[in-house]
């Protein structure tokens, strides 16, 4: 039976893995290999490294890095951050990593992701959306690697899960912004929401505190894997003793 | 022994390259037919669509040489199911070294692509399976698979029981990536290095 995937994210700032509250405030927590190494260890099913400063800055993610940590890996890790043409992915991919994921600049030119598509294939192409609640509703946000450059996208998210699946993307990973760095619980409502407008893989990400947040986001609201990055980092939750957690709740894990 | 890696102008040649790097055997890639016919283990990668995967071995060549080749031979994902008669995918005529037609996977078992990881029921015993045992997980990334039959050493059950594993004679294969597989994938390919050619 297919595995639900816990997915420590890295996100990563001039090669270190740094943390912020709502996107805003970094602080470093480690070198990049060394946590992709530590998470290896202790059970991770796959990690996804997202270099936060790539887009806002116009810099696109150093393959030196990649390369790196896919010698160490052995299991697969996405690559995030800057990825704006076929010729980028395609340094990303040979450096070693199995998916490439885009946010920003899939806003941006959304014919990437068929471009990306057509060259390499659904299963290597990830669809980050980063995703507030304005009172109304969910609302796509861009460049929010850096909260000056932050801007909100004509797209509500729903209609921009639809596009970005008729165009091919292989996977979602859906931040929502409002729960992000407040380790309150995943937002189990949104995730609902657009777990049912998913046919591809659903990621959550946003908002992990407890081993419960675990349980309830894929007992609820259906999501393939969960990402987190503070909790983990912050050794707030180990992942041996979540996937106890998660086996006790019936909810299938990798050993 | 020399152990090369098909360069079908595919990704994921990296990933492969170093998985072996951490058995302590350096990979050599080549595109070259003539360089690849002299491996002792050849390992045929793939990413992407049947078509332009057969489009791209037959461009250089490679489809000829691997129907020719008589030593230890791995297809990973892709280049697994390029192993077969033929696919769906795109209705391409495949290298036809398996019997079998490769087909969609049935979207009523969840999301497709079939991504993550999922356990191996084990059907028989062979030297690839040497040491791993029956419900490892392993890492799938396809939405295509083969159905089971009698050269499938391994099955794996997502909407449609597939092909995880086969191997006829010196073909072998594997849907999911060992390189990505954490410890029972290192030990398929370090079982891989080690069969009888």
């Amino acid at each position: 039976m297919l595995a639900r995937r816990i997915i420590p994210c890295l996100d990563v700032m001039n090669g270190m893995v740094v943390k912020g509250v709502q996107f805003a405030g970094h602080e470093v927590v480690g070198e990049a290999v060394d946590l992709a190494r530590r998470y290896r260890d202790e059970g991770a099913d796959e990690l996804v490294f997202y270099d936060i400063t790539a887009s806002p800055q116009g810099r696109r993610v150093d393959a030196g890095w990649v390369s790196q940590v896919a010698k160490e890996l052995d299991i697969p890790f996405t690559v995030a951050g800057g990825i704006a043409s076929i010729e980028d992915a395609q340094m990303i991919l040979a450096a070693g990593a199995d998916k490439v994921s885009i946010n920003s600049p899939a806003l941006a030119n959304p014919d990437l992701i068929n471009a990306l598509v057509g060259r390499f294939g659904s299963q290597c192409v990830v669809v980050g959306i980063d995703s507030y609640w304005d009172g109304e509703d969910w609302q796509v946000k861009a460049m929010t690697g850096d909260p000056d450059k932050t801007i909100t996208t004509p797209w509500k998210t729903r209609d921009w899960i639809c596009d970005v699946q008729r165009r091919g993307a292989g996977e979602i990973v859906l931040n929502c912004m409002n729960e992000d760095g407040r380790r309150a619980g995943y937002d189990i409502k949104q995730l609902r929401v657009m777990r049912a407008l998913c046919k591809v893989p659903l990621i959550a990400s946003g908002g992990a505190g407890c081993a419960q947040d675990f349980v309830d986001v894929f007992a609820k609201a259906n999501v393939d894997g969960a990402l987190a990055a503070s909790v983990f980092h912050k050794a707030i939750i180990s992942i041996p003793a979540l996937k106890d957690v998660l086996r006790d709740h019936k909810i299938e894990v990798r050993p | 022994m020399v152990l090369m890696i098909a360069d079908t102008g595919c990704a994921n040649l990296a990933s492969v390259r170093f998985a072996f790097a951490r058995l302590g055997v350096e990979a050599k890639i080549s595109a070259d037919p003539d360089v690849l016919k002299t491996a002792d283990r050849l390992v045929l990668p793939g990413v992407g669509a049947a078509g332009a995967g057969m489009a791209a071995l037959q461009a250089k060549g490679l489809d000829e040489m691997l129907q020719g080749y008589a030593r230890p031979l791995l297809g990973i994902c892709l280049g697994m199911q390029l192993l077969f008669k033929m696919s769906t995918e795109n209705n391409v005529r495949c290298l036809g070294l398996l019997g079998g037609t490769v087909e969609a996977l049935p979207d009523t078992a969840g999301p497709v692509p079939h991504m993550g990881w999922n356990t191996l029921s084990l059907r028989t015993s062979d030297p690839l399976l040497r040491d791993v045992a029956d419900n490892s997980y392993v890492y799938f990334v396809h939405s295509y698979g083969v159905q089971p039959d009698e050269n499938t050493l391994a099955s794996t059950q997502y909407g449609m029981e597939f092909a995880a594993m086969v191997r006829r004679d010196n073909i072998y294969g594997c849907q999911f990536h060992p390189e990505r597989s954490g410890t029972p994938g290192a030990q398929i390919l370090q079982n891989f290095l080690d069969v009888n050619p």
